[in-house]
């Protein structure tokens, strides 16, 4: 079997949100970068653990510029066996998809795996946008896998429930809480990571169909309003009266 | 022309396509153009009564083939009805639903794409269409102008209210040929009772303060005076007070009710993640030094034991003198 993860690098959870002066892109100085957390903890794992099961290959691919390369390390450290960057800034999720899809072109993946969105953008657009550009059928927000044979039975998030199906590989799939458990890289995946080949790929060019014109950070809050815990009446008539939301 | 797929999961409209048509059609009447709605697949109901949010025609493709959610067989669909209509716009909705469909849609109609769509700032006569949308877990906003042509949002859920201002239209039976499903369905596991919570409009969540799952009655007494769903923390998920489906936060499920009530959550920035988006947050907790204060409009400081039952209470007189 033949797996491929997408993983993304994203800002810490924690990080404080900027942007340049112009408002036109995310300033990332003084942040921390992280993998992106759906990547990490549930697609890159259960691809992992389907390796370990049936044997078979598992690359982990990202759209990213070299420096980059310390999260791709991660990746391996967790254990991939090999790494792909595609040597390019992802500045949307169409270009980021385009490139993963012309390099998942040629190489026969069983299965291609990515987390359900990133936790910056949070567009939840490449996975989809692969699959159509491979023809592949697509699962999103899948919170388990198994495969049995050439067929995988996942269970996918829906409104309201769960919705068990069955599809042939090979297929892109998003995944979900759920799927796997996080592993934190012991010393021996981190010694290994240094010495698995990481393949470095130029980017296709790619039209942009959608610009930023700006970000902006909210007002600040207006600051809590403190309610005496004696009178509920009292915070009811403000949800009711003020904020009107019964 | 505004194209709106109005979902209808396993046969049923859901808000998200009463707001979704709602909003195509104060789109289209910026663009100075039509909007229509489609429906994929049988449904319950008329599905002409999409034209009370503002639909000037009602398609469908009922092919039972569409009771399945295969992406190709949709995409396949929605692009040929889109080629038909000549639409300009597409609309779907921010949903499970949506997220499986929007990207692959885009990329067949060579469109860009926005998903999760708050709002529409510009329309301008060039064809450039500029909108808005939260991006960074509601830490900021940001505004985005779609170039292409033809062009597809996903319109977050909650973002606007649905307005009733037409009346029903004659459904239009379109005959598209459907592919096969790649995808199969065996089974469907929907938790019954409350709203799901994406689509939710009051939330009341608990997390570790409430001490054991046994407490849990005055949080569901509230909920139920309120019409609300539940939810909860990620540690009380983890320790399988509640079910995880239940968990909201940066891992679990990102929402943004109109109201929401915290009790007993100190607000990580991994929780705040998941609900800064709220349009209201009332924080209960007995630790004045709780971050999720800093987060909050109406904060009450008290044991939760004592001050749930006497907010259920207040909203039960309230709501019986309404």
């Amino acid at each position: 079997m033949k797996f491929l993860v997408c993983i993304s690098q994203t800002p810490d959870t924690t990080a404080r949100v900027a942007f340049t002066p112009d408002g036109k892109a995310y300033d990332g100085t003084g942040v921390t970068f992280i993998m992106n957390p759906y990547d990490e903890w549930y697609a890159l794992v259960r691809a992992c653990e389907l390796r370990e099961a049936l044997g078979g290959t598992v690359v982990a691919l990202n759209v990213g510029p070299a420096a980059n390369e310390t999260t791709i390390r991660k990746a391996l450290a967790i254990g991939a066996d090999e790494a792909v960057r595609i040597d390019a800034e992802p500045t949307s999720s169409a270009f980021t998809a385009r490139q993963i899809a012309e390099y998942a072109r040629s190489e026969n993946f069983d299965l291609i795996f990515l987390g359900k969105e990133t936790i910056d953008y949070n567009g939840a657009e490449v996975g989809a946008m692969v699959a159509e550009y491979l023809d592949l059928p697509y699962i999103a927000f899948a919170s388990k896998l198994d495969l049995e044979g050439n067929r995988a039975v996942v269970e996918r998030d829906i409104e309201g429930g769960v919705e068990v199906v069955e599809v042939d590989l090979p297929f892109v799939v998003s995944a979900a809480k759920g799927m796997a458990e996080q592993r934190i890289p012991n010393m021996r995946g981190i010694m290994m990571a240094r010495t698995k080949p990481l393949k470095v790929v130029p980017p296709v060019p790619v039209e942009e169909p959608v610009q930023v014109v700006k970000f902006t950070l909210p007002p600040p809050k207006a600051g809590v309003k403190l309610v005496n815990p004696e009178d509920m009446d009292e915070l009811v008539r403000l949800l009711h009266e003020e904020a009107k939301v019964i | 022309m505004v194209l709106v797929y109005a979902e209808s999961p396993r046969g049923q409209f859901k808000k998200a396509a009463f707001e979704a048509v709602t909003f195509g059609k104060k789109l289209a009447d910026q663009m100075g153009c039509p909007c229509a709605a489609v429906v994929l697949g049988p449904v319950q109901g008329d599905p002409g009564e999409l034209g009370r949010y503002g639909a000037s025609r009602v398609l469908q493709v009922s092919d039972d083939a569409l009771q399945t959610l295969d992406s190709q067989s949709y995409t396949q669909v929605l692009a040929e009805v889109a080629r038909q209509v000549g639409a300009e716009v597409v609309v779907m909705s921010h949903t499970s639903t949506g997220k499986t469909l929007a990207g692959r849609v885009a990329v067949r109609l060579k469109a860009g794409l926005v998903s999760g769509v708050s709002g529409v700032s510009e329309v301008s006569g060039d064809g450039r269409l500029v909108v808005r949308k939260s991006v960074f877990s509601g830490k900021a906003t940001a505004e985005y102008a779609i170039i292409s042509p033809i062009k597809v949002l996903s319109l977050m859920g909650n973002a606007i209210r649905p307005e009733v201002e037409g009346q029903a239209v004659p459904v239009e039976a379109l005959s598209v040929a459907v592919p096969a499903p790649r995808v199969r369905v065996r089974e469907v596991r929907t938790v019954e009772g409350r709203v799901p919570l994406p689509e939710a409009e009051v939330v009341v969540s608990a997390g570790r303060g409430m001490k054991d799952p046994s407490n849990w009655g005055i949080v569901e007494e509230l909920a139920d005076v309120l019409g609300a769903t539940t939810a909860c923390s990620r540690p009380v998920a983890d320790s399988h007070w509640r079910p995880h489906h239940e968990h909201v936060g940066q891992t679990g499920i990102a929402i943004r009710p109109n109201l929401y009530i915290a009790i007993g959550i100190s607000g990580a920035i991994q929780h705040l993640a998941g609900v800064n988006n709220s349009k209201v947050i009332v924080v209960i907790n007995k630790d004045p030094e709780a971050p999720f204060f800093k987060a909050a409009d109406y904060g009450v400081v008290g044991d939760l034991f004592e001050v749930v039952p006497r907010l259920t209470e207040s909203i039960r007189k309230f709501k019986a003198a309404q």
